[in-house]
């Protein structure tokens, strides 16, 4: 197993190294360039000439890429040309809450979405499960923006029983309770659309496995309903469902840019879209390293679980 | 399973249910921003959004009069200015510290246009400082004494004293800046109302009231600034009571804050001009007669009414009326008169060729650009002119733009916002102003008598004198109609009924040192 892992971690580095050029050479290609979107109106050829000189832009791109590069490899992501600060710090910052949101997210999203898909496969064509299907169909074509200012204006606007942004309160709190308080909203709009999908898939799973012939001779010795549900049928179905999860970790990741601008919350979500339209270049560099090495991170966890779920990959 | 799911939602609610209540407390005024703020050393940042903070914990040596664009002192106690308009020599209030307990003096004074101006300042570096060219003209600064300093300029410029009184004029603690380095902006010390305290990035920016403050302590106890990116998160936050002022609400949203007792609504208009350029190098408006044919056929008043939603006013020309001392009362707008639009588009020997119209996504002081460029469109169109739309996200807009339209475009939209009536004629109306020769000039304007006006603009010091200058060119630069005058912007804020003493500026700045907030 060990060195399973350590194989997919070492295959890892060149996807990683391939997607800073990629990068690299979108953030190129786009027009406009950092120092017209400081200078904004002022950027006159000759101000964005000096402020490119001073930011060290203007040397060519393979220069900075490999500057870039020999930076990296001594832990340093570079400076943030609009923020004025290391972007390890910021990137870092932004990615411990979007680990908040997004994680709190996958266990919300992963909790209901395999309980309503047993729930549904077990009573198939029954009430629980039409009411769950209707459910799960709107879910996943709800835009999840558009849900995330509606429950804002439900209960912040009108009821104040959660604060409408931010991820701590701005005087007192930062405790848990204030997290959790700060969370509950964001973290449920961005469920809503995983939820759906994990429960559509776990109802398909479970429905095959309980066909299964072993499912007949489990219920024929005599084992209660909810020993074969979840016992023989769940367990086998997980195996399908557990790879879906870690997929879904990469949309939730990428659903959070929308959320977090929603919300305000201060993850790496919101700090990309910032970042990319004043064409910050080593702040939008740092963000996608992150973001994919955490994604093929999750990938790399789902795997190892499904492994463990399943004797026959081992 | 299910009562337990339902009991514990059940007691989080009660649990949130008391603190819930998203009061500001007393004493403690929380504004909502637009953005998080790039940094706070004035020097480097470029952005109204951070300059509504920044006039709060700096002082300049001169500052805006209330309610005005006209300077008057702050740090420098009074100020000569000598007969060939190039040397300028302050005296400056004495006793005044920094918040970090240094003392403010001439040679204060001299470390900051040392350190953005000067290439080989040892703190240089600690940049870059993209508006260090409001301070171009400014040769060198020498401390004569404790308070007293001397500028001198390459050449006489009227416009100096009120880029003094801009926030890239506001003075920075040299100690800080020698202890915190390139961090600086985030350990910023100045002289201002209110003290820094902490900064918590993409949360929020506190400062407190600063006790020894020259100019009176202010009554709040902090500001709490809240950078909140979406308009309706924004507006959210404000309804749901975790702010007390929030900035540039959307014009939808105006009217029900207006309607509403527990909110007070404010507007003031600024110096700002949404205009179009005219591509007076080719056909069709290398013709006068065209160029002010598109000026009676736009329906401004239709554009700022039913767009913009009266956020705006009609412009007359290309001085905003917020440059009070500067701007020409006399002038009327351009009426709307389609068939006079007409027959001076005959008159130009315009048959319906095909023009490009370059417009803009979003972009800083663009307004509502879409919207605005189809309905300027189909006014167009009604008088027979072919307008064909290209829309650019604002980066790329600006790089198609700023090098001139000559062979792209017959016409662009654009917006300034400047802090003296100088800047916009002369960067972007002048003959010397050309976009090859580094200018704004995008549409190729050129008028011997407007550049010799704004030339002799920058070497008069005397208000007066200056004012009459500037008028006349407005007079004549609305005849001439290298742009169509659309609108001048008026800023908007929305405070909470139980805020006292809130202003708004024609700076658009935020000046906080007499708000009030008991409860």
């Amino acid at each position: 197993m060990a060195a399973y892992i350590a194989r997919r971690l070492l295959a890892a580095i060149p996807v990683l190294f391939g997607l800073t050029i990629i990068v690299f050479l979108i953030m190129a290609m786009i027009p406009g360039d950092p120092a017209t979107a400081i200078l904004g109106s002022y950027a006159t050829p000759e101000n964005v000439a000096r402020l490119n000189r001073e930011l060290g832009l203007d040397k060519t791109l393979f220069e900075q890429y490999v500057i870039w590069i020999g930076n990296l490899f001594q832990g340093d992501l570079g400076r943030s040309y609009t923020l004025n600060r290391p972007v390890l710090d910021e990137v870092l910052e932004r990615f411990s809450a979007t680990l908040i949101l997004a994680g709190t997210s996958l266990v919300l999203c992963s909790v209901f979405g395999l309980l309503a898909g047993i729930v549904s496969a077990v009573r198939q064509y029954g009430w629980a499960d039409k009411i769950i299907t209707l459910l799960v169909l709107v879910g996943i074509s709800t835009p999840s923006f558009w849900l995330g200012l509606i429950l804002i204006l439900i209960f912040a606007v009108n009821l104040r029983l959660f604060p409408a942004s931010g991820m701590y309160a701005i005087y007192g709190g930062s405790d848990l309770p204030d997290l959790i308080h700060h969370l509950t909203l964001p973290a449920l709009t961005l469920s809503v659309v995983a939820t759906g999908v994990i429960a559509r898939l776990t109802r398909t799973a479970m429905l095959e496995v309980l066909r299964q012939d072993y499912i007949r001779t489990a219920r024929a010795k005599g084992l209660s309903e909810r020993k074969v549900i979840y016992k023989h049928a769940f367990k086998s179905a997980l195996v399908g469902v557990v790879p879906v999860i870690g997929i879904q970790a990469g949309f939730v990741i990428g659903g959070a840019v929308y959320i977090e601008t929603v919300f305000q919350w201060p993850g790496i979500g919101s700090m990309l879209v910032t970042a990319i339209s004043t064409r910050d270049l080593l702040l939008v560099q740092g963000g996608v390293l992150v973001v994919a090495a955490a994604y093929v991170l999750f990938n790399l966890f789902a795997d190892v679980v499904q492994t463990l779920l399943d004797p026959r990959l081992r | 399973m299910k009562k337990i799911l339902a009991a514990a939602f059940a007691s989080a609610f009660l649990a949130f249910a008391p603190q819930a209540q998203a009061q500001t407390p007393p004493n403690v005024l929380v504004v909502g921003q637009i953005a998080e703020p790039k940094s706070l050393d004035p020097h480097a940042v470029t952005a109204v959004n951070d300059f509504r903070i920044l006039v709060n914990l700096y002082d300049g040596l001169v500052r805006y009069k209330d309610g005005t664009l006209e300077v008057e002192p702050s740090l420098a106690e009074s100020w000569t200015i000598s007969d060939d308009g190039k040397t300028y020599t302050f005296k400056l209030r004495e006793g005044v510290t920094f918040h970090d307990g240094s003392p403010f003096n001439a040679e204060a004074v001299k470390f900051n246009f040392d350190r953005m101006l000067k290439e080989d300042h040892p703190f240089h570096d600690t940049g870059p400082f993209p508006l260090s060219f409001f301070f171009s003209t400014v040769e060198d600064v020498t401390a004569d004494d404790e308070t007293t300093v001397t500028f001198k300029l390459s050449a006489p410029y009227a416009p100096f004293l009120s880029n003094l009184a801009y926030p890239t004029g506001l003075m920075v603690s040299p100690e800080a800046v020698r202890t915190h380095g390139k961090d600086f902006g985030r350990n910023p010390s100045g002289t201002g109302a209110y003290k820094f305290a902490e900064w918590d990035a993409n949360a929020k920016m506190v400062a407190v009231r600063n006790e020894d403050y020259w100019d009176g302590a202010p009554e709040l106890e902090a500001l709490i600034f809240r950078p909140i990116t979406d308009a309706n998160t924004r507006i959210a936050e404000m309804l749901s009571g975790g702010l007390d002022v929030m900035v540039e609400v959307p014009p939808d949203s105006l009217q029900q804050f207006k309607t509403d007792e527990s909110f007070t609504v404010l507007e003031q208009a600024g110096p700002h001009v949404w205009f179009l350029i005219l591509n007076a190098k080719e056909a069709p408006f290398n013709s006068k007669a065209a160029r002010q044919a598109a000026n009676y056929a736009i329906n401004k008043k239709a554009l700022v009414e039913n767009i913009l939603q009266g956020t705006a006013e009609v412009a007359a020309g290309p001085t905003p009326p917020a440059f009070a001392w500067a701007y020409n009362e006399g002038l009327e707008p351009y009426p709307y008169d389609p068939d006079k639009a007409r027959a001076l588009l005959k008159e130009a020997g315009y048959n319906g060729e095909e023009i490009t119209f370059y417009v803009t996504e979003g972009g800083s002081g663009m307004l509502d650009p879409i919207a605005m460029g189809t309905a300027i469109q189909a006014d167009l169109q009604a008088v027979g002119m072919n307008v064909k739309i290209e829309t650019y996200e604002w980066n790329t807009f600006l790089g198609k733009v700023n090098p001139g339209l000559e062979g792209k475009a017959a016409m662009a939209e654009m917006a300034w916002m400047t802090n003296d009536p100088d800047t916009l004629p002369f960067l972007a109306l002048r003959t010397e102003a050309m976009p090859d020769k580094g200018g704004f000039n995008s549409g190729y304007y050129s008028n011997a008598k407007v550049d010799a006006l704004l030339e002799k603009a920058r070497q008069v010091t005397d208000q007066r004198e200056r004012a009459a200058l500037y008028k006349e060119m407005q007079e004549i630069v609305q005849e001439d109609a290298p742009w169509v005058f659309v609108a001048n912007w008026k800023q908007n804020a929305v405070t909470k009924a139980s805020v006292e003493g809130f202003k708004l500026q024609p700076s658009f700045f935020l000046m906080l040192q007499d708000v009030r907030k008991p409860q």
